[in-house]
Parts: structure tokens; C-alpha cells; sequence
């Protein structure tokens, strides 16, 4: 077959045409993906909520709460984990927009008595390798069973008591950013409950 | 097989490499091969692009008026890789979060243009995907291998299984960006050394 | 003091060609000499400011209204390709001089990872409409720095002697990777 020659109608008719198509085909695999997409952001959350909180048997997400944070406008959002309908342990979901490549986004998980448990990054750009290290054990062991207030949540650089991943000190920053967050609003659930 | 066939299929691996000869899609090479298992991921990736891209060009080639042809392979190859962007974020969550904002710009990979108007535009179906899966390949390879050095390297680990013992540290400024420019310039030289070792016996 | 923020993160800090990877190719491929180097980055500047002002206002006002997120990617390359072609033909008649020095660069800019990249990142770091455009602006100044600083240097290395294995692309990269770790000496600056 000859090549189409290039006049106006038939640039304009191709053109059209391979937009259209594009656009079918587009929204047809959204449509199909959309629930897996869904359905992984779910598991991951889930996922990660699994790893703060002792062990539940609740729909922590169902039960979802919103967390007012002193002197700011925004809220956070808190999980109770319930084991035989007793809440054991808290969740909060957090996030700091001081990472090296915009938002982090993460779940800290609390004790009853107060002290942080745990904490996973949930959503990042940080590069992979270097600003992703702060979702490793070795960066978040220094978390588990911290006491707010007995320990200067802030990265040594800043004159804190955190240890920051080497060569990745600002995705340390955001990360101690977004619990020193989470601990703010915690604080001020935790003393409206006593 | 014949011996074009053979020929556009392994033009991709050795002599006209993607990266180590034609350096095109330099921006994710640099970019995420900070490990093995990104480097793979991207380059998996990028080859899956590039065959559905190769195919879909070489049979509408002919339909396509020459002033817009430019214009018209980008809407396809965009249409792929969002695609390709939607697939891996509902099956492969994780390595599609590891690559992060490189998956859209598989886009503005010059080897996708490049291979749809040097090879695809003028060729076969058939010949076209021999093409692309040379390319692919020929480009995943020296992504993987990269990420391999950067990580065992500048991580001390192998597809993430750590060799390192406790306190010893790895050289961290090979995954840190001026490490990804002095390996990559290094993995060329050996590259270039071995091939005129080739051609010389 | 925000904007500032961003100009010294962007240009500096986090500059987009040594630490972000985003432009790599006009960065090796049109470097060899300051004068074609500086006209690259001025033509990256027009374009990546106007097309980062553009892409921003369709995904307000068109994408995100209507859940149409996932067409960001084919929306925005299209919007750039178009806006290329448009400063092109614009400038060809407004100004043939400039024309003269942009003209061969503008096609290129299409293919530059680092416009889409601006583009795509503007919207997902949520920028509001001033600062995302300061931030692609600053961008490109951080590019237009990098390619010529990295110009200057190769125009020195062509009157030095360089070990055979060395010469070509190695040497270039060699010198971008050295460039990179000076730059990395910024990391901190403003955080």
C-alpha cells in the first residue's frame, strides 16, 4: 500500500482517529485495573497496619477516626486494632511533605500506654536505595517502644537523638517530620481519653 | 531462521547496544539502577513497551501520512506505556512504587521513538518485534548489569541479599548519583576493551 | 522566602540533571561547546515554564475533576509536543534572529526527558500555580547551569591529552560524575 499523502483532511482524519482509539483503549484498561489497583492499595494498607498494631481482629479501617491536630487545621486519621472487641493498640496514619521528592506517607502504630510501636512507610518517591532506606529495620528499630517526650524526636544533625540513614539525611528529617505528626495528634487523643 | 531476521534480533545485544553504544535512555539507566532488581524491573518494562510499540507502528505505518507521523507514534507509544503503568500498578504494586516517576517517561525513552522510526516505520510485523525483543533485551542487560555493580557496590548486596558482615560498610557513593555516571563510564570501557579484543582475534 | 526555597533547592541541591537524571540526553549530546550549550538551556527554560504553566491548568481544570488521572501521561506529552511546535513557528516569525540561535533545539526538546518530567512532577508534588511554575523555571535554570558549567569543561578537555579507553563517551561521563559529587557538596542548603 502507498503512503497517505499529507493533506489537511487526511492528517486530520489519521490524527483523530488514533486519539480516538488511544482514548478507548485508555479508559478500557483503567476500567479493567481499576479494582486491582484498588485492591493492592488495600492489602497494602492492611499490610502495613499488620505491622504496627498488635495482633487484631477488627476491621481497623471501618473504624476510623479523626484525629483534630492542636493549632493546625488538618486531621489525621486514626485506627483502633480490636482483639475480642478490646482495642489493644492504635494506628495513625501520617505523612511529611519534606521528603527529598515530595509527600511521604506513612502508619505509626501505638501502644495503649502512650509509647510508638512501630512505623511503615506506605507511600514515597525517595530514591530507591538511598531515601527508601527509612522504611528498613535498621532505621526504625530506634522507634520501637519510644516514649514521646523522653527522647529529642529529631535527627542528631538537628541536634536530636535520631540516628538519620547515611546519605539520607533529609528522608530521615521527613520521616521523623511525619511521626513527630502522628505523636501530636496521638498526644491529644490520648490525654481527651484519660 | 534466515539471516535478516538473525541480524535485526541481535543487533540490539552486542553491536548496536541501546545504552553501551547508541547511548539512548540514558535518563532511567542512570536513574534506577541503584539495584539489580530495578535495573530489571525497568528494563522488563521498557522491552514489554517497546514490542507492543515496534508491532503497532509497523501496521499502521502505512496509513499514517508522512507530516504527522511524529505526532501520531508518540499519542501510540504514550497509550502503551500508560498501559503498561496501569498493569504493573494493579499486579506489581511494589516494583511499580520502586520505579516511581520513570514509568510515564518510558515516554521520552529516545529508543522507543528511535526504534519506531528507524526500524519499525519501514519494516515488517515480524522484523519489527525481532527488532524490539533485540533491543529490549539488549537494553535490560546492561541496565541489570549496572544495577548489579552500583549494588554490590554501593549497597554490598546482590538482588538485595546482603554479603556484607556486621560493621562493614558498603562504597555508598556508587547509589548515590555520581556513582551511577563513574559506572556506568567504566562498565563502557570494559565494554569497548572486550569488543576490539574481539575484533582483533 | 518559599521561592526562594525552591530556586536554591532545584538549582543546587536537588539539580535535575546531575542528581534527578531527568535531561541526560541534550546533556551529553549537545554540550561540546558553551554557545550551543547555553542556547539549549534557554530554549529548555521557555519551554519547560510554559509547558509546566500549561500542563498545570489542564490537570485542574480538566484531568482531576473528572477522575481522568491516568491520561496524565498521553495528555501532557501532547500538550509539549504541541506547544513546541507552536513556539517554534511563533518565534520564526516574531523573531528570526532568535530563531536563528533556538530554532535546531526546540524539535529536541520534545524527547526531553526532563520537560515531561517537570511537567508530571509539578502536579504530583501538588505545587499551587505560582510556585509550580517558580519550580519548573528553577528546574531549568538548574539545567541551563549544569549543561553549560559541563560545556565549559569539555571545551577544556578537547585540547587535553586523554588515554585512548578513555576517550569518547567515558570521559564524558567521568566528568559528569565528578560534576555531580561537587554538586552534592549543596546537599543541605535550605532544608
Amino acid at each position: 500500500m502507498a503512503q497517505k499523502k499529507s493533506t489537511f483532511w487526511n492528517m486530520l482524519l489519521t490524527l483523530s482517529g488514533i486519539a480516538l482509539v488511544a482514548a478507548f483503549v485508555l479508559s478500557f484498561v483503567e476500567g479493567q485495573t481499576k479494582d486491582a489497583i484498588d485492591k493492592a492499595k488495600t492489602n497494602r494498607e492492611l499490610e502495613a497496619l499488620a505491622a504496627v498494631v498488635k495482633p487484631f481482629d477488627n476491621n481497623p479501617f471501618a473504624e476510623k477516626l479523626s484525629l483534630p491536630i492542636p493549632h493546625k487545621k488538618e486531621k489525621l486519621e486514626l485506627y483502633p486494632a480490636r482483639k475480642n472487641g478490646v482495642v489493644n493498640s492504635y494506628a495513625i496514619k501520617t505523612y511529611s511533605d519534606k521528603g527529598f521528592a515530595g509527600r511521604i506517607e506513612m502508619i505509626v502504630g501505638f501502644f495503649m500506654d502512650g509509647r510508638i510501636n512501630n512505623f511503615v512507610i506506605t507511600q514515597s518517591q525517595e530514591t530507591p536505595g538511598l531515601g527508601t532506606k527509612i522504611n528498613d529495620e535498621k532505621f526504625k528499630a530506634q522507634f520501637h517502644g519510644l516514649y514521646p517526650g523522653r527522647t529529642v524526636l529529631k535527627v542528631r544533625q538537628d541536634g536530636g537523638e535520631i540516628d538519620a540513614v547515611t546519605a539520607a539525611t533529609i528522608s530521615s528529617r521527613a520521616a521523623v517530620d511525619a511521626i513527630r505528626r502522628a505523636i501530636d495528634a496521638y498526644h491529644n487523643f490520648y490525654t481527651g481519653n484519660k | 531462521m534466515d539471516k535478516t531476521s538473525l541480524q535485526n534480533l541481535t543487533r540490539g545485544l552486542v553491536a548496536e547496544n541501546p545504552i553501551l553504544v547508541m547511548m539512548l535512555g540514558m535518563c532511567p539507566t542512570l536513574g534506577v539502577s541503584t539495584s539489580a532488581l530495578n535495573g530489571l524491573g525497568m528494563g522488563s518494562a521498557t522491552l514489554l513497551v517497546l514490542l507492543f510499540s515496534n508491532a503497532a507502528i509497523s501496521l499502521v505505518k502505512d496509513i499514517i501520512p508522512p507530516l504527522v507521523r511524529i505526532p501520531s507514534y508518540i499519542v501510540i507509544i504514550a497509550t502503551i506505556v500508560t498501559v503498561v503503568d496501569l498493569l504493573m500498578a494493579a499486579y506489581l504494586p511494589a516494583l511499580h512504587a520502586a520505579l516511581g516517576i520513570y514509568i510515564p517517561l518510558i515516554v521520552v525513552n529516545c529508543i522507543i521513538l528511535g526504534r519506531a522510526e528507524a526500524f519499525a516505520s519501514k519494516n515488517t510485523l515480524g522484523q519489527s518485534l525481532l527488532d524490539a525483543l533485540g533491543m529490549g533485551i539488549g537494553f535490560t542487560l546492561a541496565l541489570t548489569t549496572l544495577g548489579i555493580i552500583r549494588e554490590i557496590l554501593g549497597n554490598g548486596s546482590v538482588f538485595g541479599l546482603s554479603f556484607l558482615g556486621e560493621g562493614e560498610s558498603p562504597i555508598l557513593l556508587f547509589i548515590m548519583p555520581p556513582g551511577a555516571f563513574l559506572a556506568l563510564a567504566f562498565m563502557i570501557i570494559v565494554f569497548n576493551h572486550l569488543r576490539k579484543r574481539e575484533a582483533k582475534s | 522566602m518559599t521561592y526562594l526555597l525552591i530556586f536554591i533547592s532545584a538549582v543546587l541541591v536537588n539539580n535535575i540533571v546531575l542528581s534527578q537524571f531527568l535531561g541526560i540526553c541534550p546533556f551529553l549530546g549537545v554540550s561540546k561547546k558553551i554557545s550551543t550549550a547555553l542556547g539549549m538551556g534557554v530554549a529548555v527554560m521557555f519551554v519547560m515554564t510554559f509547558s509546566t504553566l500549561a500542563t498545570f491548568l489542564i490537570y485542574h481544570t480538566l484531568l482531576k475533576p473528572y477522575n481522568l488521572e491516568y491520561m496524565t501521561t498521553i495528555t501532557f506529552i501532547l500538550v509539549i509536543a504541541a506547544l513546541v511546535q507552536m513556539v517554534e513557528i511563533i518565534i520564526k516569525k516574531a523573531s528570526p534572529p532568535l530563531y536563528q540561535a533556538l530554532g535546531i533545539f526546540l524539535p529536541l526538546i520534545t524527547t526531553n526527558c526532563a520537560v515531561l518530567g517537570i511537567a508530571i512532577l509539578t502536579v504530583q508534588k501538588d505545587y499551587a500555580l505560582l510556585p509550580g511554575v517558580c519550580f519548573a523555571l528553577a528546574n531549568a535554570m538548574g539545567f541551563t547551569l549544569a549543561i553549560v558549567i559541563f560545556a565549559g569543561i569539555r571545551e577544556r578537555l578537547a585540547y587535553t591529552k586523554i588515554p585512548q579507553v578513555l576517550q569518547g563517551t567515558p570521559i564524558s561521563l567521568i566528568t559528569a560524575g565528578l560534576l555531580s559529587m561537587a554538586f552534592m557538596g549543596f546537599a543541605g542548603i535550605g532544608r
